[in-house]
């Protein structure tokens, strides 16, 4: 038996960030791309929308340098405690910035911040396309990933949650009232791979299509998707006294992020050869394997369980809703 | 294409490894620090001196490609030879000490041969680079090796013209050897990255240990890809970048590219085709340190390399 239809808010605005990690560069140049366009079809008097979309590269300065980010990790400065810190000019740049982005994008927390924010990311780990959201109940996120992974038959698409309360929500995409990151691997750093680029450019407009469609009053059904839910992190083992690393990722698990990981199974390959096993009590699927930014953060692999979520038919709050209204039909199927 | 001569080379009694040129090109790095810190028994041979090095320490301690000036460039005479001093960008003074320790450059008293260890985000496996055609002890390393680890291929890079290769951290020695693994992104230590490194490199000491014994290696060719033209992305006005390496050449290291092919593919999708006038063959595809370089990707030919007999005087 179907879940009852859920009905929510219109999303009339949306931001499309990138370059909140100025070297991962897919972002930038997809709204670099988008900007160009945007630009166009004002030239042309093209631009009406059902949705007003800003595109904007969140850290102009890490990306002029091509860094994750010049003082600290901008993705980390989205914490009630940090946007609402005080600023001197000894601040760090990123914090200054998460600040702007706040009064920009926000906010955080109140009726005036953006509706949906899409954060675009890359990573060195083999994740395919990832959604990664702080909410498995989040209807809005949850159908635009349904929508994503449909329609993006080539690649592998998948929802990762991160079990935090709003208020420890520390990234970017916490400052919309919805808000997700777009995070696709493998890329390395300071380098754009076509493929990877196009898969981002088409998940950021199957986003807004799925946006406009909403907006214009689309039911769409329900179903069971898969979520990844965050639990633990591991780290290399490290020499006592440099912290320097010392081991490497196991061949054989290096690449497979999403497999399950089980007890005793490959973790890490030592730089004398030996093998070195997952001791942990449940089988656990890895994922940011071999992530290259999370070397100074002391993770190696984090690890997930899955589940099954059902996620209810949702359709836009018109105003116009009675009790007992017709069941929810197929996708883009218009609402008599 | 065989010669009756027989070159003679002094045994290679000094040799270095150098890792951490580019402070986030891992495999290096880890390498060195290994050797540096435990017992050096892998690297060592009969009547070799083998010295692992860390030759950008600061830049490896903030896990970037440099401080202040690429390393690997700076090995320029104008620079080897200017006052001492702490006003010199870091790299320039790591070059002036890198030549006081190992060279200098161009005297009998350099050590006699180099090893510089690399990382590459391009799709290049085990390549082998090589500053001179000329080099015999070089040519046969590196036939040695090409046969030590068949049927996996080691391609050999030659960059001699003058007007594309550069000043790099190995020339200070006798014979400069440069080891270009990937891909591998920076900052990121891989596993099968790492184990391949090492493999050839044990391959080359080898090559080293029975050269000296008195081995005498008889005349072979190499086949080597020679460095023919630097090729840079579209760009706007700005400088920006406004295409990538096209899906079909990405990853595509050492295959051919011939006139028509697919070569970029701009960000709204145009494809834009290779239009020289021939075959070549396209390596370094996608470095993710050459885009500052104005370096999407180098053309190479294909050459074939006569090397000597070599023995040791």
């Amino acid at each position: 038996m179907e879940r009852e239809r859920v009905y929510l808010p219109v999303l009339s605005r949306v931001a499309v960030c990138g370059g909140t990690h100025g070297n991962e560069l897919s972002g930038v140049h997809v709204v670099r791309e988008r900007l160009k366009e945007k630009q166009q079809r004002v030239d042309d008097e093209e631009d009406e929308d059902v949705v007003s979309v800003s595109n904007i590269l969140t850290n102009p300065r890490a990306v002029q340098q091509c860094r994750r980010y010049t003082e600290t990790d901008l993705n980390r400065c989205f914490t009630r405690a940090t946007l609402s810190s005080a600023v001197s000019d000894r601040t760090p740049y990123e914090i200054s910035r998460s600040q702007e982005l706040n009064i920009l994008l926000g906010p955080k927390g109140s009726p005036q911040a953006v509706d949906l924010v899409c954060d675009l990311h890359n990573t060195t780990a083999n994740m395919g396309v990832c959604v990664i959201a702080y909410s498995d109940t989040d209807w809005i996120c949850l159908h635009i990933f349904k929508y994503l992974q449909h329609h993006m038959s080539d690649v592998p698409v998948r929802y990762i949650h991160f079990d935090l309360p709003c208020r420890e929500a520390y990234s970017l995409d916490s400052l919309g009232k919805h808000g997700f990151a777009l995070e696709i691997g493998p890329q390395p750093h300071g380098v754009v791979r076509s493929n990877v680029y196009t898969y981002m450019k088409t998940g950021v407009e199957l986003m807004l299509d799925w946006v406009r469609l909403f907006n214009s009053g689309t039911v769409f059904a329900g179903g069971l998707v898969e979520v990844y839910t965050m639990v633990s992190a591991i780290d290399y083992p490290r020499e006592r006294h440099t912290h320097n690393i010392m081991a490497a990722i196991h061949p054989e698990l290096q690449d497979k992020d999403f497999c399950l990981l089980r007890p005793n199974d490959p973790l890490f390959e030592t730089f004398s050869g030996a093998t070195l096993r997952y001791q942990g009590p449940e089988p656990m699927y890895a994922f940011f394997i071999n992530e290259c930014a999370y070397y100074e953060k002391g993770i190696a692999l984090s690890l997930a369980r899955r589940r099954s979520v059902e996620v209810p038919p949702v359709q836009m709050k018109s105003g116009l809703e009675h009790p007992g209204d017709p069941g929810t039909s197929e996708e883009e199927e218009e609402e008599d | 294409m065989s010669s009756n001569n027989v070159a003679s080379f002094n045994e290679a009694r000094r040799v270095a490894i150098f890792g951490g040129t580019h402070g986030n090109e891992m495999s290096g790095v880890t390498l060195v620090n290994l050797w540096m810190m435990n017992s050096r028994e892998e690297i060592q041979r009969k009547g070799v001196e083998t010295q692992p090095f860390i030759t950008n320490p600061k830049a490896v301690e903030k896990c970037s490609r440099y401080v202040d000036t690429d390393l690997n460039r700076a090995f320029t005479t104008e620079n080897l030879s200017a006052p001492h001093g702490k006003d010199l960008p870091y790299e320039v003074q790591r070059a002036q000490e890198i030549n006081r320790l190992f060279g200098p450059k161009g005297s009998s008293e350099a050590y006699d041969v180099i090893f510089d260890l690399h990382n590459t985000t391009s799709n290049m496996g085990c390549t082998l680079i090589l500053e001179s055609s000329k080099d015999h002890f070089n040519l046969q390393m590196m036939n040695y090796i090409k046969k030590a680890i068949a049927p996996d291929s080691c391609p050999v890079l030659l960059n001699e013209d003058p007007g594309l290769k550069y000043a790099t951290a190995r020339s200070v020695a006798k014979h400069s050897v440069g080891l270009e693994v990937g891909p591998q992104p920076q900052g990121v230590l891989r596993s099968n990255i790492f184990e391949a490194m090492r493999i050839i490199l044990k391959h080359a000491l080898d090559f080293i240990e029975l050269f000296n014994e008195g081995v005498e290696f008889p005349p072979c060719t190499v086949d080597v890809f020679k460095v023919s033209e630097r090729m840079d992305y579209p760009r706007d006005s700005n400088g920006n970048i406004i295409a990538m390496v096209h899906p079909n050449l990405q990853d595509c290291d050492w295959e051919p590219l011939t006139p028509g092919d697919p070569m970029f593919q701009t960000f709204d999708g145009k494809t834009i085709p290779y239009e020289g006038a021939g075959a070549v063959y396209p390596t370094f595809i996608n470095e993710a340190a050459y885009y500052e370089k104005q370096q999407a990707f180098v053309t190479t030919r294909r050459e074939t390399l006569a090397a000597n007999a070599i023995r040791k005087v």
